[in-house]
Parts: C-alpha cells; sequence; structure tokens
C-alpha cells in the first residue's frame, strides 16, 4: 500500500516551483485559470500572454516540453468535440475551403480549445511539481472539509491496490484465453468489477483497522508543519497576478 | 462527460457552482447517519472505484467516447450523501491532478455527474427496492434500473445548462440528441457493470451495501458446549434513514425530476439533426484517444475495444428520456404513497457524530 | 488478579457479523499487568475477531471489554487506543506512511504529542526494537523481519498498557524469530500473543489460553496444555514434527 509513492504524473525535482507549499500552489492556478476562463474570447493576443506565462512556469519548474505535451493529450476527446462546433453551430456561415463552416461555431471552437488547453497546461504543471500527499495537506489548509479529504486520501491509496489487483485479474483472466473483445464480453468484466471490488475492499480494510487501531480518527495527523511565508505566498501569487494584468488588458483593449 | 473550462460561461459555471457547494454541504450533515469508523474507507474505495471506471472510456455511437458516471454505484453502496461526496471527491481530484474536467467547470461537473445522477438513481432504486419482493436479487435488480436511467438524466442536465450557457450557439436539439442518445448507451453499461458489482458484493459482504442494510442475527452464547441465546443488546443503526432526511431527499428528488421534465417538454420538440451524421461522415478518429489511456496505469484493463452498436441517436434519445422521466415520477409517486400510509416511527437515527464533518456544520445550516 | 489491576478482562463476549456469521460465543479471560499470555486456536476460531475487540474497533454485541479498568466504549475509544498496542500480522497494512519515522510517530501524534516531545518518542521506539539507524527509511525498502519490528516499534511509541501481537513470528526466518523474541522479552508491558506457532508461544509466554469455536476451552501453563494431547487434537493444535515440549527448558 503505497500512500508515499510518488503518483505517475509527479516528476521529482528540487525546483523554485516544487519547493513551494501545495496550498500556494493550488490556489495560484485556481485564480489563474478562473483569470483566463474570465478573458474575453476576442482578446486572441492574451491568450498567447498566457501560454508565455505557463511556460516560463515551466522553465522555472525544469519540465521539459516534451513531458508538458505528452500529459497534455488527456485533452484530446475534447479537441474533437471543439473541432465539430464549426459544423454543426448555428448562425452566420463562411466557406474554407469549399467547406461551409459556422462562425459563432469557430469561434466557439477557439474558445474552448484556448481556456481548455491553458487550463490542462496549469493543472500538469501542479500534478507534476506536487507530491499527492503534499496535494492533499494543501487542500487541508485551503479548508476543504475534513471529510472531503479523508475521501480523497483514502481514494489514492486504494487506487495502488486496485490497479495491483486488477493487473492480477487481468493476467488470471488472459492465461484462460479471455479476450475483452465484443459486447458479450461486458458480462464478464463487469463480474470482475465486483471481484475487484470485494478484493480492493478487504485489502484496504486491514490497512484502516491498522490505522484506527493507532488513534486514526478521521484526519491524518499533522507531523511536520506546512506553513507558507509571506515571500512563497508573493511567488506563487505571481502567476495569477500576471495574467490577471493581461486579462485586465484584455477587457479595455 | 467531463466539462472542460471555457466550455460554459461564467454565469452558468459560477451559478453550478453554488448548487454544488450547497449539495456537497448538505452531504457532509447527511453522511454521518451513513458512515461508520468502519466503513469510512468505503467511501475512499467507492470514489476509487468510480475513478478507475472512468478511465475505461468505451467508444459509443458516432465516433464519441463513453465512460461510467458511477453515481449510482456510489448511491447504493455508500449511501446517497456519501455518494456524492465520492462522485465530487473524484471529479476534484481529475481536474486538479489529471486535468480533466476544467477547474472553474467543477460545479458544472459536480451538478451533473455527481448530484444529478446519485439523486436520480437513488430515487429509483430506493422506489424500486420498496415495491420489489425483500431479495437480494431485487436489490441487484433495482441496481440496474436505477444506473441505466441515472445517465440520461445527467445528460438531459448538461443539455439544459448546455442551453442556458453553452458559449458557442449550436441547436438546442442538436446538442441533446447527440448527448441524451449517447448516454443511453452509456446508461446500458453503467448499468451492467453497476447491478454486477452490487451484486457480487451483496453475495459476499451484504454487510458493505448501504442499499440493503438491515440483516441481523439474534446472538447467542455457547454455555457448557450449548447455545443459548444471548441478552439483546442495544438496537444497531436504523437501515434507513431518520424521515426528516428522508423528506428532504424526496424534496429534492421532486424538484430535480421536475426540472428534468421541463427541460424535456422544452427541447424534445426541436429538429433532431445530424451531429452523428458529422461525427462519422468527418471521421472523428478513434485513435487519437487512445493515446493518453496509453500511458495510465489502469489502461490496461481493457474495454477500450468494445465496439459499440449504432442506434439512431434521435430515438435512443427520445426513448430514453421518456422512460426516465415516466420511471422517474411513478416510481416516485408510487412509494410517496406508500411512505404516506406506512408513516411510523422510525427511530431517530444515531446520536453518534461524525467529527469530521464538524467544519460543514455551519454552512450546511445556512443552505438548507 | 482482581479487575482493577488487571490489564485485560473480557467477559461473556459475543460477536456476530453484520452478515450473520457469529464469530464469538461468549469469551471470557483475565490478563494481569506485566502477563505474557499466548493465545492458541485452530484458524476460525474467532482469534483476530477478539482481537480487534479489544480496542474497539469491533463493538461487543453482548458482554464487555475492559482495559486496564476502563471498559472499552465509544467515549473513551481515543484512550482505549492508545493503552492497547495491536501488532498486525501483515506488517504491509501496518507501515502506511512514507518514511519509518513517519510511521512510528503516527500515533504519538494522533493523540496530539508535537515537536521535541514527538522525536523523543519515536528515538525511544525505534531504540527499543533495534532500528534507530533506519529512521529515514521507506518501510516498504525494509526486509520482512525488519518490516515487522518496525511495526512494533509504531506500537511501542503509544506507550501502551497491554501489547497484542497477531501472528508475530509468521514468515520470519529463524534470526529475525529470535531477535523478535529478545526485543518482546526485554520490553516491559503486558503482552497477548495470538498464534499457531506452538514452539513460540511455549518459549515466549508462561501462560496460554485455547480459542476455539469463539469461546475459551483451557487456561493453564503453556507447557502443561501443549502436553495434553487430548485437548491439543480436540482443538486442531498440532505440535511442529519431532517438537517435545516436555523437552524444553521454559524457566530462562
Amino acid at each position: 500500500m503505497g500512500a508515499g509513492h510518488a503518483h505517475r504524473l509527479y516528476r521529482h525535482g528540487h525546483s523554485p516551483v516544487h519547493r513551494l507549499p501545495p496550498h500556494c500552489k493550488l490556489a495560484a492556478v485556481l485564480c489563474f485559470v478562473v483569470v483566463v476562463v474570465s478573458t474575453p474570447r476576442e482578446a486572441m493576443w492574451a491568450f498567447a500572454l498566457y501560454a508565455v506565462l505557463l511556460g516560463a512556469v515551466a522553465g522555472v519548474a525544469r519540465i521539459p516540453a516534451g513531458f508538458l505535451l505528452k500529459r497534455m493529450l488527456i485533452e484530446v476527446p475534447f479537441v474533437a468535440f471543439a473541432v465539430l462546433m464549426p459544423f454543426v453551430a448555428q448562425g452566420e456561415r463562411v466557406e474554407v475551403m469549399g467547406v461551409s463552416l459556422s462562425v459563432s461555431g469557430l469561434w466557439g471552437a477557439w474558445n474552448v480549445l484556448a481556456k481548455g488547453t491553458l487550463g490542462v497546461a496549469a493543472s500538469v504543471i501542479l500534478a507534476s511539481t506536487t507530491e499527492l500527499r503534499e496535494l492533499l495537506l494543501g487542500l487541508q489548509r485551503l479548508k476543504l472539509p475534513p471529510l472531503l479529504v479523508q475521501i480523497a486520501s483514502f481514494m489514492i491509496r486504494y487506487g495502488d491496490v486496485i490497479t495491483d489487483e486488477m493487473r492480477r485479474m487481468r493476467i488470471a483472466r488472459e492465461s484462460r484465453g479471455f479476450d475483452s473483445r465484443g459486447i458479450r464480453q461486458w458480462g464478464v468484466l463487469g463480474k470482475s468489477a465486483g471481484a475487484l471490488f470485494i478484493r480492493s475492499y478487504e485489502r484496504g480494510e486491514r490497512v484502516h483497522l491498522a490505522m484506527m487501531s493507532r488513534g486514526y480518527a478521521g484526519s491524518m495527523p499533522v507531523i511536520d508543519e506546512v506553513t507558507a511565508s509571506r515571500a512563497q505566498w508573493a511567488r506563487a501569487l505571481a502567476l495569477p497576478l500576471s495574467a490577471l494584468a493581461v486579462c485586465l488588458l484584455g477587457w479595455t483593449l | 462527460m467531463h466539462v472542460p473550462d471555457g466550455f460554459i460561461d461564467i454565469p452558468v459555471s459560477a451559478a453550478t457552482g453554488v448548487i454544488a457547494a450547497g449539495a456537497v454541504a448538505v452531504s457532509l450533515r447527511g453522511t454521518r447517519r451513513e458512515l461508520d469508523e468502519r466503513t469510512a474507507p468505503l467511501a475512499g474505495l467507492v470514489a476509487a472505484f468510480i475513478f478507475a471506471a472512468q478511465m475505461l472510456n468505451f467508444p459509443v455511437a458516432a465516433g464519441t467516447s463513453g465512460h461510467l458516471l458511477g453515481g449510482a454505484l456510489a448511491a447504493i453502496l455508500v449511501g446517497p450523501y456519501t455518494g456524492v461526496l465520492c462522485v465530487s471527491v473524484v471529479l476534484l481530484i481529475q481536474s486538479v491532478l489529471f486535468a480533466d474536467g476544467g477547474l472553474t467547470a467543477l460545479g458544472v461537473n459536480i451538478t451533473n455527474m455527481g448530484v444529478v445522477t446519485v439523486v436520480v438513481a437513488y430515487l429509483i432504486f430506493r422506489g424500486l427496492v420498496k415495491l420489489l419482493p425483500g431479495k437480494r436479487g431485487s436489490v441487484t435488480a433495482a441496481a440496474f434500473a436505477a444506473a441505466l436511467l441515472s445517465v440520461p438524466a445527467a445528460a438531459v442536465t448538461f443539455t439544459g445548462m448546455y442551453m442556458v450557457g453553452g458559449t458557442t450557439d449550436v441547436a438546442a436539439g442538436t446538442v441533446f440528441t447527440a448527448m441524451v442518445g449517447v448516454h443511453t448507451l452509456i446508461g446500458i453499461g453503467e448499468a451492467t457493470i453497476t447491478a454486477l458489482t452490487v451484486g457480487a458484493v451483496i453475495a459476499v459482504r451484504p454487510d458493505l451495501v448501504y442499499g440493503a442494510r438491515g440483516l441481523t442475527v439474534p446472538l447467542q452464547l455457547r454455555v457448557g458446549g450449548r447455545l443459548v441465546d444471548a441478552a439483546p443488546a442495544p438496537a444497531p443503526a436504523p437501515a434507513a434513514a431518520p424521515p426528516r432526511s428522508s423528506r428532504k431527499v424526496w424534496l429534492t428528488g421532486l424538484g430535480v425530476s421536475l426540472v428534468l421534465a421541463g427541460f424535456v417538454s422544452f427541447y424534445a420538440s426541436s429538429d433532431p439533426d445530424g451531429l452523428e451524421k458529422v461525427a462519422t461522415d468527418k471521421g472523428i478518429d478513434k485513435e487519437a484517444e487512445d493515446h493518453w489511456l496509453g500511458d495510465w496505469p489502469l489502461a490496461d484493463y481493457g474495454v477500450e475495444d468494445i465496439t459499440g452498436a449504432r442506434l439512431s441517436g434521435g430515438l435512443a434519445g427520445v426513448i430514453g428520456v421518456g422512460v426516465t422521466v415516466a420511471a422517474g415520477s411513478g416510481v416516485f409517486w408510487a412509494v410517496r404513497r406508500r411512505r404516506n400510509s406506512a408513516q411510523s416511527a422510525d427511530s431517530a437515527g444515531s446520536g453518534e457524530s461524525w467529527k469530521a464533518a464538524g467544519g460543514a456544520e455551519s454552512r450546511a445550516e445556512k443552505t438548507v | 488478579m482482581d479487575a482493577v489491576t488487571a490489564s485485560l478482562d473480557v467477559s461473556g463476549l459475543a460477536y456476530a457479523y453484520p452478515d450473520g456469521h457469529q464469530a464469538l460465543f461468549g469469551v471470557d479471560l483475565v490478563i494481569g499487568r506485566g502477563e505474557r499470555v499466548a493465545l492458541l486456536g485452530p484458524n476460525g476460531a474467532g482469534k483476530t475477531t477478539l482481537v480487534l475487540h479489544l480496542n474497539g474497533i469491533l463493538t461487543a454485541g453482548s458482554g464487555s471489554v475492559t482495559v486496564a479498568g476502563l471498559p472499552v466504549a465509544r467515549e473513551h475509544l481515543a484512550e482505549i487506543r492508545r493503552r492497547v498496542g495491536i501488532v498486525f500480522q501483515d506488517p504491509d497494512d501496518q507501515l502506511f506512511m512514507p518514511s519509518v519515522r513517519e510511521d512510528v510517530a503516527f500515533g504519538p501524534a494522533a493523540s496530539g504529542l508535537r515537536g521535541p516531545e514527538l522525536e523523543a518518542r519515536v528515538e525511544k521506539a525505534l531504540g527499543q526494537v533495534g532500528m534507530a539507524e533506519y529512521v529515514d527509511r521507506p518501510p516498504h525498502h525494509l526486509s520482512f523481519g525488519q518490516r515487522r519490528r518496525v511495526a512494533v516499534a509504531t506500537v511501542l511509541a503509544m506507550e501502551p498498557e497491554i501489547l497484542v501481537l497477531d501472528e508475530p513470528s509468521s514468515n520470519l526466518d529463524p534470526a529475525s524469530r529470535r531477535e523478535l523474541a529478545e526485543i518482546l522479552r526485554s520490553l516491559d508491558v503486558t503482552v497477548l500473543m495470538v498464534t499457531h506457532d506452538l514452539p513460540y508461544a511455549l518459549e515466549m509466554c508462561p501462560r496460554a489460553l485455547v480459542l476455539s469455536e469463539g469461546v475459551i476451552v483451557a487456561d493453564g501453563p503453556t507447557a502443561e496444555l501443549l502436553c495434553d494431547e487430548g485437548l491439543m487434537r480436540a482443538h486442531r493444535l498440532e505440535l511442529p514434527f519431532g517438537f517435545d515440549p516436555r523437552s524444553v527448558d521454559t524457566r530462562s
């Protein structure tokens, strides 16, 4: 049970971004995304500036561009949706290379793509510079109700267990010639889902018992205090503040 | 169904944010009745399970991919309040950590995939369990129906949000048809997985299924080699939630049903046209989605290659919503009637306080 | 041994799991302060269920459990869990923090200890099990025997009244087994050891209890119980091949 293992999105490092307290980073990312989303979509240059800002943060965090871009592929399903918009949206239409496209659809696609991509990039940078445990502590310090933090930490701990059990069950299934193609196999997969659930639960239950036996009562005891200095807050908030400046320019220009 | 940043405009995002926060606050309060310290990790497991299940994207009609929503599973396994919390946590972590679903769209996502699915599924589930004979098979069947209908319900809500606050001007009928059609199909997958999981858990550990609580056998003592009945212990936690809270659930359900019904009558008439056709014609390539899945540790639980049947989206949509609304309101009224006739002194519930939820207490007071 | 000074007093304990399966049918036992007692019994006798009642993880369906005079009840669960230290069978279940130090600190920190006091507690507990130099290692990089010792330290750090060990010798090689025995003997706490390992019970515990089908069926000096062939056979307890309890001097 690896509560302490780094998650797969985390990239170990010692950059200034890695060292910032997690709740500062969380707050910064949240503010940044809010600012980005409230920017008018017509101010295309503003989005370019946001991208530059994020690029700078990634640079300071020493995250290679390839790593960042690969992680951002999670966005692909939405790109597909956005690409559809110009075809199906209503209103005024333009001809582009013989295809009739909706103007508002094009704007909509641009809007979703630009804002979505920036949001994804910001989250990816956060995830690659912050360990899971830190992130949970950060959420706790940002006054997320303790019960939610507790469920989240159990969830992450169980994530490992489930992945593990899944792999073992898949190996067992495949070594008996099961092939997961076609709708008829849903039953088998569903049944393994049930078994998976029980197996994971019973493994996790034992850890939980051990935790309760040592006085665990719903929230992780604080062993090392995480505090943020004013300077750290200032550094973390530099990103959303510069974004805000860009956003305000976007509205006035 | 995760909505990214910038997809829904700021006012609607903010409004759904308030709805989601309210629902979470109410749930934090209600959860104290559903969870004790032994079942707390179950909530985490359900969350992890939903998380994993949402990684299994299966292609459905028109090249769109769908995934399980998990609200029904959560509601049945850990109870509706905890269910809302589980799904909310999943969505929060997905958005913070995996950039799946925008941070500013968190309210939209929680309302759709957390609140609507859980409430609709739980209402249907409770209603069916009360109507069907009290056997384990009934619980599984009710789980199937609940999961089946919860998914199109979420799709309908999404369409509603999109109509009010979508940043792109796409015809209502188009979005409606595509979303509901696709999600009716997803509902079948969801129902299968949910029913089989609930069935499997009930068979082995019935004590873990919230929706099937209430089995107790009198204790016995072994005295001189013989078994004698022990003095009855103080009654364990009541099987059903206390009356006040369940009324709240029913009222919420009524509200949601009305909203859903409103959207349906308003938009069902608009002419459904061809998002699906466009999607297939322009070849939204399925391969694209496999790349990011390939990196994910859970990706090897292979369901990616299930090829979905192609159903006419329009027809499926209309049928799906019709059935949802009819079944939802029918079950609701049937149960209401039975409740009224059998209104009894449900034990007023556990006095044990869930300490962790204390902080949210005051906020919950305000929103209720 | 009256109930006031006893470390542990269990009477009439019965319990059924929520699925209806009843595991305990009226357990009675008293363990005095400073005693080392072995709890023997075949698989499925209800040993683990009994252990989970000792610190209130399961609550008695009927009957009572008292730890050093304090009844196990919801209102003093925190104190009960500080007093009863359970070392679970699989150290991987017990060690869930990223470093040995954090794992050992978990219990005392949960009861409110902070700063230098916490550090001293961790250092002392690790010293008692001879693992002080591994303080910053991740637990999953240690050997199995070392992990079990750290698991014992996590519990010792809470300064318990009674130490409950579930199958302490399972999966240990002979050297680790001997080291653990030495550590346990050096501790000044009441010990209840749940085990199938009869020679280990004989070596460690002057007194033994036999739990079978949910009740205590025998209570006496370990050597005597192990020599009672009828009792042993009736409750599926078997000595390892070639082991003769009569030939072992346990007074050392």
